[in-house]
């Protein structure tokens, strides 16, 4: 019989995120991390003096905890290498003309300012530590809609940022929480007022260039009574020999009957500690919608938290993460039902490959105060060949009466009786094995923003190799 | 004699160390139905994944040939694109694949044209219609949550939907009432004709009922022990298979 062939799905097409540009910035922050450091850094940024005092607190914060012990070593990661903040030589601007021509061809390649003409209500471009181009369309500044870097919102919006900021993600959360509250740069300010429907997405793209430093980007968004927004978050950056880290934070406010999508492509290179914390908090009838692609990373923890606070409060969670060689991928969800009849429906796809590690870990609490409240876990893992390793971690605390929680779980790899059936219908083995792979991620796939799905798609592209299998 | 199709000759082939088709001869001639009869663990199942090119199973020593072509080392997908079908006995559940899909794809690889998605949904939906389907179920998971009638209907879908040479029919018609029996049975005929044969395994007489069968075949461990025509199928039916082998000991 004829020797069999090994297949194997081929890695992220990632020449176009590799593309270096040279370190133009203007400033970069010592490497480590001390109250010096950190005042400089507030300094550089004009902060209000509470912010200051917030940044230092949280410096306290940081240095009294110890990293945590759960989940993927994080053993690698030092911080006394990391630069916590690189300014790059732009100011922020509306106009993709005004940003700088290495910067903006960076932009360019990734496709944002064609998205943004075609499918887009508005745009964040970050670069390194500062938001370097933001534009929202007009007739949605009409609405009152607030759509800004961080930076521009803390000034002239300050009462609003100082109300909310770090309130659903305290620094004592854990250590990268407070981390992030001392040194945070940059990231996105969304504020859609009651009754206010935004048709197009909102999308912000934050892109790492400097090689051993750390972005802390800080997205705060709050949907007011009865409004809806679709937001669109896309991370990347190019590789280098040393570690660098994201630590950035998602604070989602969706109050009373509003509707809120956050959708993430993340596509880090192969050297950074994705260390994220995203939490939404959701009052009565409101909606959050979580779309979670993680693709790159070197170790990635990111676990989104709803925390549905109000009856009737919904969370759907959809998300898919492809860890390959090198990579340690953890990642799930996490649900807090804090009122009755609280819904919540978290749906996930982990592919491994190349010796990667795909974990699924989710924790779901219901409260005292929440009778009636419904869960449903479905977590399914493909294992590509013998070196991967996926593992699932559903952890599950119900307080609440009368609660309807389902969970399913399925770890497998790929049915030779499954190849056989689709190779006896004329297909050949490598695009049977790629149809069953797209099959595997196609519920999560169809919930992707289309340039996402594409690329997803593209992720799944097969090679054979002769090698015995 | 009808030109040969399919021809066997003194097959043995097995699963690791363990032999199961033990010197095992048939042919199938253009246009031809044949019926394979036999006890459970005859090997029945295995013959008909051998000649599909199961990969799990090794052939030893004979040889097997299609259209006059040695199949040894043909790969599964290649012997589908030169005109075999297996309907399977239980059908794979493949979840994220649709129906039409599926179909779609097989049916641009083993044309080699590319298929047009409108004509080709147009002719899908008249199929299912005549198979009494849901058309609904063209973008269903293949296979998923569905019956064992319907998956076994969705086989007869894609034997039409594909039209091959030679459909190798697996318990087509185990586990379904007397209704599904009938469609399928219809199918079957409908896809029939001067240049498309059949070899099919049953336990039940009522789907060769449109069907004019050429040959019927006794399979016991691992051989041919007995041929005839359809008046065989009777006969075990009233006999059952012990007598066969006492005639032969005999």
């Amino acid at each position: 019989m004829a020797e069999k062939k090994k297949t194997y799905v081929e890695d992220i097409e990632r020449t176009l995120y590799d593309i270096k540009n040279a370190d133009h910035s203007v400033y970069k922050s010592h490497s480590g991390l001390t109250p010096e450091i950190v005042r400089d850094i507030s300094q550089r940024k004009h902060d209000p003096e509470w912010m200051t005092q917030f940044r230092l607190k949280s410096l306290e914060v940081y240095d009294s905890l110890a990293l945590p012990t759960w989940g993927p070593s994080l053993e690698e990661l030092n911080m006394d290498d990391i630069v916590t903040y690189v300014q790059p030589d732009a100011k922020m601007t509306g106009k993709w003309e005004e940003v700088p021509e290495d910067i903006k061809d960076t932009f360019d390649r990734l496709g944002i300012p064609e998205a943004e003409k075609t499918s887009l209500g508005g745009v964040g471009a970050q670069y390194d530590s500062e938001v370097v181009y933001h534009s929202i369309q007009e007739d949605m500044v009409k609405q009152g809609v607030i759509y800004t870097d961080m930076e521009t919102a803390l000034r002239e919006h300050g009462d609003i940022v100082q109300e909310y900021f770090m309130k659903l993600v305290p620094p004592k959360d854990h250590k990268f929480a407070a981390l992030h509250g001392a040194v945070w740069s940059g990231g996105s300010f969304v504020y859609v007022p009651e009754g206010v429907h935004v048709e197009m997405p909102l999308q912000s793209y934050f892109r790492l260039n400097a090689a051993g430093a750390g972005q802390f980007e800080h997205t705060l968004i709050i949907v007011e009574k009865n409004a809806s927004l679709h937001f669109i978050e896309g991370c990347s950056a190019p590789k280098y020999n040393v570690t660098n880290l994201h630590a950035g934070c998602v604070e989602l406010f969706v109050k009373e009957g509003a509707r809120l999508r956050y959708s993430t492509i993340e596509n880090w290179s192969r050297n950074m500690m994705n260390l994220n914390t995203k939490r939404a908090l959701v009052e009565k009838d409101g909606l959050i919608e979580w779309v979670s692609g993680s693709f790159g990373s070197h170790i990635s923890c990111l676990y989104p938290c709803s925390v549905l606070h109000g009856e009737n409060a919904r969370c759907e969670f959809t998300g898919v993460t492809f860890a390959s060689k090198g990579q340690n991928l953890d990642t799930g969800a996490s649900v807090i039902h804090a009122a009755p009849h609280t819904s919540a429906n978290i749906n996930t796809r982990t592919i491994s490959k190349a010796g990667g590690k795909a974990t699924y870990r989710s924790a779901v609490k219901v409260t005292k105060n929440a009778p009636y409240a419904k869960c449903s876990v479905n977590c399914e893992s493909l294992m590509l060949d013998n070196l991967s390793r996926s593992d699932t971690l559903p952890v599950m605390d119900i307080e609440g009466d009368e609660a309807d929680i389902g969970h399913e779980a399925k770890i497998g790899r790929i049915s030779d009786e499954a190849i056989f059936y689709l190779t006896s219908r004329g297909i050949d083995e490598e695009e049977a094995r790629a149809m069953i792979v797209r099959g595997f991620v196609e519920p999560i796939a169809k919930e992707l923003p289309l340039e996402y799905a594409l690329e997803m798609n593209n992720l799944v592209n097969i090679e054979l190799e002769g090698t015995m299998g | 004699m009808a030109e040969q199709l399919l021809e066997i000759k003194d097959l043995h082939a097995g699963v690791e160390d363990k032999e199961i088709l033990k010197g095992l001869s048939l042919s199938v001639g253009k246009g031809e139905v044949h019926v394979i009869l036999g006890p459970n663990g005859s090997g029945k199942s295995t013959l008909m994944n051998i000649i599909m090119g199961h990969p799990k199973y090794t052939v030893t020593s004979g040889s097997m040939e299609f259209e006059g072509e040695d199949m040894k080392e043909m790969k599964t997908f290649e012997r589908s694109r030169k005109g075999l079908f297996l309907s399977f006995q239980t059908p794979e559940e493949i979840p994220g694949i649709t129906v039409e899909n599926m179909l779609r794809t097989a049916k641009q690889v083993i044309t080699g044209e590319k298929v047009k998605l409108l004509p080709f949904r147009k002719e899908l939906k008249a199929t299912m219609q005549e198979l009494k389907m849901n058309p609904e179920y063209a973008q269903r998971y293949l296979n998923v949550g569905f019956s064992g009638g319907e998956k076994k209907r969705t086989e007869i879908l894609q034997l039409l939907m594909l039209n091959p040479k030679l459909a190798l029919l697996d318990e087509t018609d185990s586990g379904l009432d007397v209704d599904a029996v009938q469609i399928v049975s219809e199918g079957v005929a409908k896809f029939h004709n001067e240049e498309n044969s059949c070899l099919i395994i049953t336990h039940n007489t009522r789907i060769l009922e449109h069907l004019k069968v050429d040959k019927v075949h006794v399979l016991m461990n691992g051989q041919i022990v007995e041929e005839g025509g359809p008046e065989l199928i009777e006969d075990i039916n009233r006999r059952g298979f012990t007598h066969i082998l006492a005639e032969q000991e005999g």
